[in-house]
């Protein structure tokens, strides 16, 4: 590690850390990363053991609270119905996603212009489209040009088989002349920039042991590195430091043997996730930030969001794609923009998942009655193996600011960093799109030959998507950042990740996270010469 | 249980409760000659299960604890003094009570059971890890899409 100040310390390897890192790579200033988590290996991905479902109740689970890795750092989210998921390693929650790979709409950034509700970016869908495309070729999203959801879009590789799951569910879509397309993904359905094809292992939520799958370990950050940036792993940061010129200074943080050090930077930028981040700004406490950093505002950690999802599957009477081939195949935006006959604004997307694996059979069967104990058990077990497809709701979440992240007073980490509590409430508007999206896609799934549905909403393990506290705009006094991802209060502090999303869409974030970094980074580069003023 | 077994077996159960978990399992998922598979309480199987429990053990023994009072509250006895047939009646009683901690041995009891050689061959799968050889999914026919590209653009102008 440096002695000396470095150039640019980017805080967090995950989808944005990696993506700004290789994209200011080419200025060749000093540039280092430190990241909490490990370097994974794929070749100890579940999917090369026999117990690969089993891992994800264990050491791969979503849950940090559940996974207890040394490298996690645990979540008070008790008084939240919808639980924080993430990973903690190079490549950050990247290891763990499904690889669904929507953008975000035009409309997406104008939504108090468009519905009155929530408030309208600094930036839309024009200015990122550029960064979009750059990503999606860092990234090698599979798709198929052409979806009449969105404005013209290339793919970089073919898209992700339908397979009988998408094949069944398509013509169920087609049938009530709804819209549906193939999914924009991240996995490699050829091979890509070193990385191999998919060979349909299906485990792609406990990392993906064949490479296929764009996890930022093995997309950005090979680049990034034989450009010059230097990545430290297990290295916690605590806090960020200023200077008397209210400048952020550098970091203190714990190295992997539980080393109190400092790194000074010139910049610092922070990719840690509407959770991560907003705990190390609340964390950051002076006399100039009493408050904690950049948060003159008193918006740090405010205005938390989440995808509500709602999981709607259907039982069939033949045998589908069950546990094989990556989890997603097509999409639905059918109910995307908002129709206020509908009872709620804004919308949501239906990501058809393909199938489940036969222990996750065996539980969904068992916990929700279908499959009794005793002699019936093997009978109806067998109606339900590879029987069951079916669909997640991704429901748009509007900014409330009693939705939260503040520092718990009593949890902490293993370094004794107050840990993260979240307050949040599911909305009315939010419920009633729950509800809604149930019903419809219990519609399409009994219109494809569905003869039971199972669901769940919100899901109660769902918070994969953490957006809003630290948000972005042009008003010092109703954002933590410009539009150009600098903090108001402090000139050479960045934030890249999503928590300066201002609205959630109903879509995926990590696409457009990446596409924000590459545009920040952009920013940066182009103001090199006057970045302070 | 005693200290000394704890140290020496490193296995959470003791006997009685080793035995009483072997029961439940055995009872949620019994052997099947029509499906030619085990039960849950096949040695192997509950071998492997008892690896799970050593991770995270209190749920068990809180289960199990609960099986043992409703035992003897409704059978004057330990769930181990008591004949076959009650023992079957308690833990179909215990099956339906909402137990708090019965979801864990649910859980760990399909983790274990559907990843044994003789049920994956029993459901037509091979017994091996996904990687590295994959499986194979249809390509699926993309001429289904041709009622959605005629319907036209349905993203909204901003």
């Amino acid at each position: 590690m440096a002695e000396q100040p470095v150039d640019v310390l980017i805080i967090g390897a995950g989808a944005s850390g990696a993506a700004v890192a290789w994209s200011l790579a080419d200025t060749r200033m000093r540039i280092v990363c430190l990241e909490q988590g490990d370097w994974m290996s794929p070749a100890d991905y579940p999917s090369s053991g026999r117990d690969w479902e089993s891992r994800a109740f264990g050491d791969m689970a979503i849950s940090p609270n559940r996974r207890g890795r040394v490298t996690d750092y645990p979540v008070n989210d008790s008084n939240s119905p919808i639980a924080v998921a993430n990973f903690n390693a190079v490549g950050g929650s990247t290891i763990l996603y499904a690889g669904h790979f929507p953008r975000f709409h035009p409309s997406d950034f104008r939504v108090r212009s468009l519905d009155g509700v929530g408030d309208d970016w600094p930036v839309d869908y024009e200015t990122l489209e550029p960064f979009y495309a750059e990503n999606d070729r860092m990234t090698g999203v599979s798709g198929l040009s052409g979806d009449p959801a969105y404005p013209a879009k290339q793919s970089v590789l073919p898209p992700v088989p339908l397979g009988k799951s998408g094949d069944r569910l398509a013509r169920g879509f087609n049938d009530l002349g709804w819209h549906w397309w193939p999914s924009d993904t991240a996995v490699a359905t050829a091979p890509h920039d070193g990385r191999d094809q998919c060979i349909n292992l299906g485990a792609c939520t406990s990392g993906c042991a064949q490479g296929a799958k764009a996890s930022t370990d093995i997309t950005y950050w090979p680049h990034a590195m034989r450009a010059g940036v230097e990545v430290y792993t297990r290295c916690r940061v605590r806090e960020i430091a200023v200077n008397d010129d209210g400048r952020a200074s550098g970091v203190w943080y714990y190295d992997g043997d539980g080393e109190e050090r400092f790194q000074a930077a010139e910049v610092v930028v922070l990719a840690c996730n509407g959770v991560g981040t907003p705990r190390i700004l609340l964390n950051s406490v002076s006399e100039r930030f009493p408050a904690g950093l950049a948060n003159t505002s008193g918006l740090v950690g405010k205005n938390l969001m989440f995808h509500p999802y709602a999981s709607i599957q259907g039982i069939f009477d033949e045998e589908l794609d069950g546990f094989r081939g990556p989890g997603v195949c097509i999409w639905s935006q059918e109910f995307y923009e908002t129709d206020e006959s509908r009872g709620f604004v804004r919308g949501f997307t239906y990501e058809i998942n393909r199938g489940r694996g036969p222990v996750a059979t065996a539980m969904t069967g068992m916990m929700s009655g279908r499959i009794p104990w005793g002699a019936g058990h093997h009978r109806a077990y067998r109606d339900l193996f590879c029987r069951i497809t079916g669909m997640v709701a991704i429901c748009e979440d509007l900014p409330e600011e009693h939705n939260r992240v503040t520092l718990d007073p009593e949890l902490a980490d293993i370094h004794g960093i107050p840990a993260p509590k979240i307050d949040y409430t599911l909305s009315e508007n939010s419920r009633r799109m729950l509800d809604f999206a149930v019903e419809r896609a219990s519609d399409v799934l009994r219109t494809a030959g569905a003869t039971d549905i199972i669901s769940e909403a919100p899901i109660a393990v769902g918070g994969w998507h953490l957006m809003g506290t630290a948000r972005m705009g042009k008003d010092p006094a109703r954002s933590v950042v410009n539009e150009w991802g600098r903090c108001h209060d402090v000139k050479n502090l960045f934030i890249v990740d999503g928590s300066i999303f201002v609205t959630s869409a109903g879509v995926n974030p990590t696409r457009t996270i990446q596409a924000l970094a590459l545009y920040i980074a952009d920013q940066i580069k182009r103001r090199l010469a006057n970045l302070f003023d | 249980m005693s200290q000394d077994s704890m140290i020496a077996t490193d296995n959470p159960l003791d006997a009685d409760q080793e035995s009483a978990l072997a029961a439940i399992v055995g009872a949620m998922i019994p052997a099947s000659e029509e499906y030619a598979v085990p039960g849950a309480d096949d040695p192997a199987i509950l071998a492997d299960i008892l690896t799970l429990v050593k991770r995270h053990p209190e749920p068990v023994v809180e289960a199990i604890a609960a099986l043992e009072a409703m035992a003897e509250s409704r059978h004057g006895a330990r769930f181990g003094a008591l004949d076959d047939d009650a023992k079957a009646a308690a833990i179909a009683t215990f099956s339906q009570s909402g137990a708090p901690h019965l979801r864990a041995i649910v859980s760990m009891t399909a983790q274990c059971y559907y990843r044994d050689d003789r049920v994956m061959a029993s459901l037509g799968m091979e017994p091996r890890p996904p990687f590295p050889k994959g499986f194979e999914v249809e390509q699926g026919d993309l001429s289904l899409l041709d009622p959605v590209r005629a319907r036209g653009r349905i993203w909204r102008e901003a």
